[in-house]
């Protein structure tokens, strides 16, 4: 048994699964110190159950807590980047794209150091301890706790950044280290930024988790604890303690997973429709498709793996406003049980649409008696509208596909959408993102660039074993090891052939799999 | 607008016109974008003098980067690579540089003769060889109509430099450089096409970084104010005309030899309802094909745009369900000669197509 959350912006979701199972569920409303609402959302979970929680093998948590204070700006470390690259790497400085207040929330210091490779992995420049040293010196003496570490090419090798960790230890010990290798992949400035995002975000992460921890120690339960990633894999509350801004956009990630695993379908469109916006992304092989374009978080550019997405502005709370009826983008949210018509409030509301419409039944229906049929039809009509345009934005051919309806407002939607082969809505649909969290997986990838010498079959098949090394110290039970994704592309305007490959490995959490209740 | 300064608010503007110029390649400007601002912010000018501005015995040469756009996009440029492989060739020539002439303006390209012009403290000549992007380094009209690709100098962040002398031709030149790149850390400085002023006037193709920038200011006056269209913006700063309205229904893409080809077909809407368009490229857009017949080839422009903000969509970013519009702008005179066909017509790319000018193409 374990037990799956999702802490969104407005409701924490929560599921017991045993296996392939949903035993209990809940919706309850996020609470600004995340734990409280979480400890909640457990213990109605246990009580309903009944089960006893020594029978837990895992708890998994999916958070957009780090990403709301980035995007708040608040309780974030005094940081500093450290980039290793000179005489290259020197041309644009650290800090310099982001915007002023979020560079001044975190003290946006920086220096650069020698150090770094090659692309073919020969010495860019000797790394100098005493060099290192003395600016690890400076910045403790300016005030920093938090550093992040880049050197140029780390993602082919984290020697030199490893090296500098061992430094910092050496010279100041209560300095959290954040090293780019163990972030990203290539691309300097963007793994850099989600470098420095993590370090600012580690002590928050510290006391985050360690608030989560203490709470299932106070509820008895002593199952292992995991955080989700953005790409649907887990991480073990250590590394979430290390490692706070692998968790950011996790959650479309979780309700998209969660709707491959309820629905059966591993390739389909999934439309999660919330209270405010919805969101479409496309699923491949039960993962979501990954976006091309640059991720940016707070207005800063990262490298991350993001959902391919389009958002919407129709969720179950949106106003409803005209005639010719205009829906959102703005929705009266959580207060929808209290604001919306079906629910004894003033404010006509999408789900009020619904209701007259006949499609849904939610709520009071006599209270929608007073809309008139004929505007909610045409209200029908544009909610149908919205999402077919997002739906053949998403779309990457012209051929039907299915698509799976999930979320708290799914009943928005009708049966039939153009460009869909058919609508499928699991049961469970309402808390999807938190089977999600339940049923993740851990992962191990690699991305690097190798001379074509040695021919591309042997290059890919070195990366995959890579890969699946990687997956299994991350705690997969070997045997359960696939291979997801795999990436080549001959590197461009080279003289000598060179291949970029990156591969993703994920398998069964051994915790999960040694209880044998995931297939 | 003879001599002008670019500003920060031109440079945005020049990205943006540069990547619509850059026919779908050309590179990623955002790096580019960062350094030139940064210099701009520390006190440096860049100041652009008219093609016809420039005196007949003023030295020139390009300077730009030359290697794996995915190993620069790591290894960032330390900062004076390109500076260096100007000096290098100054030293070798004897001469001062009195001004950079631009390589190509399409795309990330375009913004490296601004960082060498700042840091020089030289202007940089309101030209380049292109009026767009190209593939490779001998589809530029300097080597075209004559310029000698050597003497050639290349310089790397960490102090070595290379001159070239003399070679037999463009196509040497390339091969024997780019092993040296790889040598000196996959992506380097390059000073190259030194030529007068004279030489500059016959062979560059003038006014295109004020194109660029009129076209970027158009497109960001559009986004601004919400009366103005887009498309109308840019076709009057390019002189061209629309050639397609649609959606990307299907996108057949393939990387062999260090080039993305591949073909896009797209759905027509309004005014294009019910036919189709087909678009060949390699890294740019090359052929555009409605209802079977050519409309469009290279060397004149095929530009995509996002249909809503003007957007333009490069290669790498195709997918289905785009809505765009597909703008045919008329390429430079010098484009369009014998033996500069030779080098950037159809048949330079595979398609046994003769060269129609888009504007007879109807």
């Amino acid at each position: 048994m374990r037990i799956g959350i999702d802490v969104g912006g407005t409701n924490t979701d929560a599921v017991l699964m045993d296996g392939a199972t949903v035993v209990a569920k809940i919706k309850t409303s996020t609470t600004a110190d995340v734990t409280s609402g979480v400890v909640t959302a457990i213990e109605s979970l246990l009580r309903s159950s009944g089960i006893d929680r020594a029978e837990l093998r895992a708890v998994m948590i999916g958070t957009t807590h780090f990403t709301n204070a980035l995007i708040e700006r608040r309780r974030l470390a005094p940081t500093a980047v450290l980039r290793l690259g000179l005489p290259a790497a020197a041309s644009i400085d650290p800090f310099d794209d982001w915007p002023a207040d979020l560079r001044d929330a975190v003290g946006g210091r920086w220096r650069l150091a020698h150090g770094g490779h090659e692309f073919d992995g020969r010495e860019l420049s000797a790394l100098d301890p005493a060099e290192i040293a003395r600016i690890v010196r400076e910045l403790v003496s300016d005030g920093v706790e938090s550093l992040a570490v880049t050197a140029v090419f780390s993602s082919l090798t984290g020697e030199t950044e490893q090296h500098v960790a061992r430094i910092v230890a050496e010279e100041a010990p209560q300095v959290a280290v954040t090293l780019s290798h163990e972030i990203g992949r290539v691309g300097l400035l963007e793994r850099e930024n989600a470098t420095a995002i993590n370090a600012a975000l580690r002590p928050l992460a510290t006391t985050t988790v360690g608030s989560f921890r203490r709470s299932l120690g106070e509820l008895g339960i002593d199952a292992p604890l995991y955080l989700t990633q953005n790409d649907g894999t887990l991480m073990s509350a250590d590394m979430a303690e290390r490692y706070p801004v692998l968790t950011f956009a996790s959650g479309p990630t979780n309700s998209m997973r969660g709707a491959a695993f309820l629905s059966g379908l591993p390739d389909a469109l999934v439309l999660d429709v919330g209270g405010t916006t919805s969101d479409i992304g496309a699923l491949v092989h039960g993962f979501p498709r990954e976006s091309a374009v640059v991720a940016t978080f707070g207005d800063v550019r990262t490298n991350f793996r993001m959902p391919d997405l389009i958002s919407f502005g129709l969720g179950g709370g949106s106003i409803v406003r005209g005639e010719q009826p205009r829906l959102g983008p703005d929705s009266v949210g959580y207060a929808i049980t209290e604001r919306a018509l079906v629910f004894g409030g003033d404010v006509l509301t999408a789900t009020d649409l619904a209701v007259a419409g006949g499609r849904a039944q939610v709520g009071d229906t006599a209270l929608a008696s007073g809309v008139d049929p004929a505007l909610a039809r045409r209200g029908l009509d544009a909610m149908r509208a919205m999402t077919e345009d997002a739906l053949d934005r998403i779309k990457l051919a012209r051929d039907p596909e299915p698509v799976i309806v999930v979320g708290g407002g799914s009943i928005l939607v009708g049966d039939e959408l153009a460009g869909a082969s058919r609508v499928v809505r699991p049961e469970h649909y309402e808390v999807a993102n938190a089977v999600g969290a339940a049923i993740a997986q851990v992962s191990g990838e690699i991305d690097r660039i190798e001379p074509s010498d040695d021919g591309r079959e042997r290059i890919i098949e070195r990366a995959r074993c890579a890969a699946v090394d990687r997956a299994v110290a991350n705690g997969a039970v070997p045997g359960s090891v696939q291979i997801v994704e795999i990436e080549d592309a001959p590197v461009p305007y080279m003289e000598k052939r060179m291949l970029r490959v990156r591969v993703k490995a994920v398998g069964e959490l051994t915790d999960v799999a040694a209880a044998g209740s995931v297939a | 607008m003879s001599n002008w300064q670019v500003d920060e608010d031109a440079l945005e503007s020049i990205v943006i016109g540069a990547a619509v110029l850059g026919t779908g390649g050309g590179g990623n400007p955002y790096v580019g974008r960062l350094r030139a601002r940064k210099l701009l912010r520390a006190g440096h000018a860049i100041e652009v003098v008219a093609l016809e501005d420039v005196p007949d015995d003023w030295s020139l040469c390009t300077a730009g980067g030359m290697g794996a756009p995915t190993i620069a996009v790591e290894k960032i440029a330390g900062g004076s690579e390109t500076t260096d492989a100007v000096r290098a060739l100054e030293d070798h020539v004897g001469q001062r540089i009195d001004a950079i002439l631009p390589a190509e303006i399409g795309g990330g390209n375009s913004i490296e003769p601004m960082i060498v012009a700042a840091n020089l403290g030289i202007p940089m000549v309101d030209a380049d060889g292109m009026g767009r992007a190209f593939p490779t380094m001998p589809m530029i009209t300097y080597f075209i109509y004559g310029i000698s690709p050597f003497p050639c100098a290349l310089a790397d962040e960490k102090g070595n430099r290379i001159v070239y002398p003399q070679g037999v031709d463009d196509y040497w030149l390339e091969r024997l450089a780019r092993s040296s790149a790889v040598q000196m850390g996959g992506f380097v400085g390059c000073a190259v096409a030194y030529m007068s002023g004279a030489d500059a006037k016959r062979t560059a193709i003038g006014g295109t970084l004020s194109r660029a920038r009129a076209l970027g200011d158009r497109v960001r006056l559009a986004r601004a104010v919400r009366d103005e269209d887009v498309l109308d913006g840019i076709l009057a700063a390019t002189g061209g005309r629309t050639l397609f309205e649609g959606k990307i229904v299907d996108v057949e893409r393939r990387s062999t030899d260090g080039f993305t080809r591949g073909q896009i077909l797209l759905d027509g809407f309004d005014g294009d309802a019910g036919a189709q368009m087909r678009i060949s490229f390699q890294n740019e857009y090359l052929v555009a094909w409605r209802d079977g017949e050519v409309v469009a080839t290279v060397p004149d422009l095929i530009c995509m745009v996002n249909r809503e903000d003007g957007e333009p969509i490069t290669v790498d970013r195709l997918r289905y369900g785009y809505r765009v519009a597909i703008l045919g702008v008329p390429c430079s005179e010098l484009l369009r000669t014998p033996e500069a066909l030779e080098v950037v017509g159809p048949p330079a790319f595979g398609y046994e197509l003769p060269f129609e000018p888009m504007e007879v193409v109807r």
